[in-house]
């Protein structure tokens, strides 16, 4: 076999922190001029575009707050998402998760709708949570007796928590005075998140649930028995760690998270129950909470860059009348850069000259 | 019976697509991918597949459209997962994103278009001689179209690549342990990439049925969710072809037992019906763990990228 | 006149700032048993790798039958008679031997299951291999799964055999065995290397042998024209003294007892039969066996991992039956069990030393956060005690060397004080000097009066090192045994099941 120059690729040792911001923002870079060849075939100005983006993410206080609501379904979730997936839990059932908590959420605002507003939102938010975290226990609970494979059953159940809201929709919550459109009864004033600086109250949630997320894994007993389950089962169990209870716990806090997110956006955004309550958070979230690498101030920020994403897509939606599905590739080709450029940031490649062996770095 | 019949008949047909994008899956989990983009590389196949279709009226040439549509989403993930190393996982779920957007730019001009005349007369129903008369199962499994023919040879030709060729027992080592499978000289590499290409074009192929065939018109999100559905039937089926052959029209059937239900006067939400194939497999697969049993577990390297000088 | 079969001339390698291999040369002839002996991280196994086309060298050259090769991946090596038997032995459990002969080999489309199961049946006639062609690989037995490995190499024609430490997992019996079949690979005009760190395997089995230290080749020199002493010298570099030293203690007080202990793995088999010991304070007692004898589930039970179906283990006069594993480390049973993979029990490999430290300190800590602090000053004591190389405490331990991992954990167990202190091949991997090291620790712990279970595979050290050595056989013990006055053929014997029974009822 002749091979004059091969190129290889070693693991860093311990790669950098700057050198890894670098690599990451030139993967952002490169998938803005390689989705800038994709708006070009659009006949449209990339340069144009991608300013258009930002202005719809931030140019008004008006937009700044509708990606900041876009924002706190994704942080919260991301947290709850990353407590699982610390423990290496795949748990990619945020969707079902906030599905089941907004259920529970909805059931008290529609049931007890004569509370007083700070004890129905405090029921509903306990209502969601308790129902979100019991929802992600089921897997949970065959992960810790057999070691049922959690990544399929959560994905699984997704779709019986959606399914379920649909079945309500349509079936017995059907607003009898909605005209036969398919549409469950608005929520009653007292069952709506208040709002603060022209947000609801749920930004304040996700800074708060930042904070408590950070000291939780890093600084408590817990946290550090779910990270030292995520790294080795066996090390855990030596310790006297008690497994089973601990991913109980964790899951359990990882669902009710989501759930809590469930609650956000039925009372907060949608005033109501239906079936786009997830509206895909469940899926992204995986992706931004992967992309923080777990950490919880990082994820507040890469749910933000996210949300200026998702909100920054829809306004270039209406300017320069584009399909909304444009957005969504535009999305799916940034994505697939940050992804790959974590190869970039572990790895670093050396020429090899097979003749006369000399080594030369690349990267 | 008569009743019965056409319902089993009409359950194969439903279950075509989801056989499709199941054996694809299979394909590509058995190289050690797990790749959950099934419904993303469909819903690329059925649009790409129905835009040929509409533009040549060929149908061999909307197949083999959504064909390297599907496998260029497969193409996406193997670069990412196989070369780059990225998680497996998340970069399943960025395709479904990717090829959800794809479809809906591609097919914007297209939504309620029906298929062309000529490719729906070449998928319609075809009676296999001999074997469409035997009593019951004839008017079953050989009354059908085509693409339904073809899942069922795509299906065993699987099969026996699989667990009776040399290229299939490869596979499975690939599969199962990739360091063992590269020390005995197996291009573990090249294997992945080809499987998991393979298996995105079969997904392409499943969600062109829906398109070409089973609707037949183009309509935004034409899976309605049959990828994840295929995801859930590879572990039904325990990784194998046979299996999903059965399978698939077993979940085909819950697909449509609602409506045939309402029909009789039985009325039971389809909603709750739609739930069966996600509860079917949950039961399956904490059933299989409770078992452990060796045999019909996932590929031991699923989901783990492979690196031959990790240290 | 003898053919060169195999010849690499300056080859080198290194895996980030670490140089494995640097200017090594090896040439191995037709028809000889070639020793590449040298110490753990000497090397061997880099050079190896290289020689299968698994590793690429940076610099130097192959030779096989005297042209020059370049091998991309391990198919080259395979093409060129190479066949590697590696010490993790690369079988694929769910397949059959069959299968895992036939995988990867260009034989036409379809297998043909017949022909095959006669050539291997020709083959193992003519090696004096014994097989099942159809046994699936995880019912096989260790010494099974190696002659698999060796037949798997053979039929795909390799001229040039190299085995990666191929006895540390065979009884002494089996080893022999081994032995025998290179010798016939020999007359059948193959070439076999043969990698070892054990001096008297070395002058049983080779014709010459190379010399690597510190990933450089120190000497090639032949059997007749040297003897163990002058080998250690060139390994270590220097003269030593490999002798261990075994510090006599007055037998004094029971300090555990276990009695009839039986245990069921998850699978509903019987692991550990109706076992019946005692260990004193003060001694060292060793436990010989093949892999998959009942050691690891007799090492748990004991920590409370593994669920006991019968029997008690006493401590202190409390059976320590029923209690969960935080319960027995408060009081004072520390077990420090490294399986195969060495990070993979006891020692979390991502995290730096003191997290690794805190893992059992958190637990005696009150309420709900978790204090770093006092292990952070462990970890700077335990660093400094046992003189652990690292750049610093919040260095993740993965990064250290073999020997400096096993300093964390023994550093850590012996930190609280236990009365017992059970560990498993507490050497493996690590380089003389570690062992050395190692070794010193448990004998300064016997001295300080505490019950030392060591588990260990090498029969030389358990001989030297234990008061006593306690043999298991599938979940029995089959013999108790002073390590003064018995023999590894003793101790063999008993390892594949024969019982002692004498010895038994008279110790224990």
């Amino acid at each position: 076999m002749i091979m004059p120059m091969t190129i290889r690729a070693i693991k860093k040792s311990e790669p950098s922190r700057l050198k890894a911001a670098t690599i990451r923002i030139g993967a952002i870079i490169l998938a803005l001029i390689t989705s800038s060849i994709f708006i070009l075939l659009l006949d449209l100005n990339p340069a144009n575009v991608y300013m258009k983006m930002v202005q719809g993410a931030f140019g008004t206080a008006y937009r700044a707050r509708e990606t900041i609501i876009k924002a706190i379904p994704l942080v919260i979730t991301s947290l709850g998402i990353a407590i699982a997936f610390r423990m290496q839990f795949w748990n990619i059932g945020g969707e079902g998760q906030i599905a089941m908590g907004a259920f529970a959420a909805s059931f008290v605002a529609l049931n007890m709708s004569d509370m007083s507003k700070p004890i129905l939102l405090l029921l509903m938010i306990l209502a969601a949570m308790l129902v979100g975290g019991l929802w992600a226990l089921i897997p949970a609970f065959f992960k810790a007796q057999w070691g049922t494979n959690e990544t399929i059953v959560t994905l699984m159940m997704n779709y019986i928590g959606l399914k379920w809201i649909m079945y309500l929709q349509y079936g017995p919550w059907r607003d009898p005075n909605s005209l036969g459109f398919p549409k469950i009864a608005n929520f009653t004033e007292n069952a709506i998140l208040p709002k603060l600086m022209g947000v609801h109250i749920g930004w304040i949630f996700a800074l708060l649930l930042v904070a408590a997320v950070y000291i939780f894994l890093n600084h408590t007993k817990k946290g550090y028995e779910i990270a030292v389950i995520g790294e080795s089962i066996n090390t855990a169990r030596y310790a006297g760690i008690n497994i089973k209870r601990t991913i109980l716990i964790a899951i359990l806090l990882s669902g009710g998270l989501c759930g809590l997110v469930g609650m956000i956006q039925a009372s907060g955004v949608n005033s109501t129950l239906s079936v786009e309550v997830t509206g895909g958070v469940g899926y992204t979230a995986i992706i931004t909470a992967w992309l923080a690498s777990l950490s919880a101030p990082v994820i507040l920020v890469v749910s933000i860059l996210f949300a200026a994403l998702l909100e920054g897509g829809s306004y270039i939606q209406t300017v320069f009348g584009i399909p909304e599905s444009a957005a969504l590739i535009l999305q799916g080709i940034i994505l697939f850069f940050v992804l790959g450029s974590e190869f970039f940031v572990q790895y670093k490649f050396i020429l090899v000259k097979n003749q006369n062996s000399v080594k030369k770095e690349v990267v | 019976m008569e009743a019965l019949i056409s319902f089993l008949a009409a359950a194969i047909v439903a279950g075509t697509p989801l056989l499709f994008a199941t054996i694809g899956e299979i394909i590509t989990e058995r190289s050690g991918n797990l790749n959950l983009g099934v419904e993303g590389m469909m819903l690329m196949g059925a649009v790409m597949g129905f835009m040929v279709g509409m533009m040549t009226g060929n149908a061999a040439l909307a197949l083999l459209a959504a064909m390297i549509a599907g496998a260029f989403g497969a193409l996406i993930f193997a670069f990412l997962t196989i070369t780059l190393r990225a998680n497996q996982v998340v970069s399943g779920l960025t395709l479904t994103i990717f090829g959800t957007g794809f479809s809906n730019f591609i097919g914007q001009p297209l939504v309620g278009q029906i298929a062309p005349e000529g490719i729906r007369l070449f998928f319609r129903p075809y009676t296999i001689p001999v074997l469409g008369n035997i009593p019951v199962i004839g008017p079953i499994l050989f009354r059908q179209d085509a693409f339904v023919y073809l899942g069922y040879a795509a299906s065993i030709l699987l099969g026996i690549y699989l667990y009776k060729t040399s290229k299939g027992l490869n596979l499975r080592a690939v599969g199962e342990n990739p360091g063992s499978a590269d020390a005995v000289g197996i291009n573990v590499n090249l294997y992945k990439y080809v499987h998991t290409l393979l298996g995105g074009a079969l997904c392409g192929l499943g969600g062109a049925y829906l398109s070409l065939v089973y609707v037949p018109a183009w309509q935004e999100g034409v899976t309605a969710g049959r990828g994840w559905i295929a995801v859930a039937l590879v572990i039904f089926a325990t990784w194998n072809p046979y299996k999903a052959l059965f399978g698939a029209f077993l979940f085909g059937g819950l697909d449509i037992i609602g409506f045939r239900m309402q029909g009789l006067g039985i009325n039971v939400s389809q909603y709750f019906i739609d739930m069966l194939p996600y509860l079917v497999t949950i039961v399956v697969l904490v059933v299989v763990s409770m078992k452990k049993s060796k045999e019909n577990a996932p590929p031991k390297g699923l989901g783990n990228a492979y690196f031959r000088e990790e240290r | 006149m003898k053919n060169n079969y195999i010849s690499m001339q300056n080859i080198s390698k290194s895996f980030g700032k670490v140089v494995a291999n640097k200017n090594i040369n090896l040439t191995v002839h037709q028809g000889e048993i070639h020793a590449l002996l040298g110490e753990n991280g000497a090397g061997k196994s880099t050079l190896m790798s290289m020689l299968s086309g698994v590793y690429t060298p940076d610099g130097g050259s192959i030779f096989v039958k005297d042209k020059e090769v370049r091998f991309a991946a391990p198919k080259d090596a395979i093409n060129a008679g190479i066949g590697m038997i590696y010490q993790h032995f690369k079988l694929i459990d769910v397949l059959t031997a069959k299968e895992n002969i036939i995988l990867g080999q260009k034989n036409g489309l379809f297998l043909n299951q017949r022909a095959l199961t006669e050539r291997i049946r020709e083959m193992s006639a003519r090696f004096g291999l014994d097989i099942d062609p159809d046994k699936k690989v995880y019912d096989m037995s260790v010494g099974e799964k190696q002659t698999l490995e060796i037949l798997k190499v053979l039929h795909r024609g390799a001229e040039i055999l190299i085995l990666d430490e191929p006895t540390a997992v065979l009884t002494p019996q089996e080893t022999e065995k081994l032995f025998k079949i290179m010798n016939r690979m020999k007359e059948e005009g193959c070439a076999v290397i043969f990698i070892t760190h054990k001096m008297n395997e070395v002058m049983e089995v080779a014709d010459r042998i190379t010399v690597l230290r510190k990933g450089e080749t120190v000497e090639t020199v032949h059997k007749n024209s040297t003897n163990p002493k002058h080998l250690t010298e060139l390994m270590m570099g220097c003269a030593v003294d490999l002798s261990i030293k075994r510090i006599e203690t007055e037998k004094s007080k029971v300090a555990m007892e276990v009695k009839d202990l039986i245990a069921y793995n998850d699978e509903g088999v019987k692991v550990l039969k109706e076992l019946s010991f005692s260990i004193y304070a003060g001694e060292i007692l060793g436990v010989a066996g093949i892999a998959g004898g009942g050691q690891k589930e007799l090492c748990e039970a004991i920590a409370g991992l593994q669920p006991v179906k019968q029997g008690e283990i006493i401590f202190e006069e409390e059976n320590l039956v029923g209690k969960s594993p935080s319960e027995i480390i408060a009081k004072g049973v520390s077990m420090s069990f490294i399986p195969e993979d060495r990070l993979g029990m006891g020692l979390v490999a991502s995290m730096d030393i003191v997290n690794n430290i805190v893992l059992k300190l958190y637990q005696r800590q009150k309420g709900f956060f978790i204090n770093r602090k006092p292990a952070e000053q462990k970890s700077l004591e335990i660093v400094k005690r046992l003189d652990i190389q690292t750049p610093g405490i919040n260095h993740p331990v993965r990064m250290l060397s073999g020997g400096n991992i096993q300093k964390v954990l023994l550093g850590r167990e012996l930190d609280s004080k236990p009365q017992v202190l059970i560990t498993a091949y507490p050497v493996r991997g690590l380089d003389i000097n570690s062992c050395h090291t190692i070794y010193d620790i448990l004998n300064e712990e016997k001295q300080k009066g505490v019950a030392v279970l060591y588990i260990g595979e090498d029969l030389d050290v358990l001989l030297e090192l234990c008061d006593r050595i306690m043999v298991m056989c599938a979940g029995e013990i089959t013999g108790i045994v002073d390590a003064r006055n018995t023999t590894k053929e003793e101790i063999g014997l008993m390892m594949v099941g024969a019982v002692n029974s004498d010895i038994k009822e008279e110790l224990s």
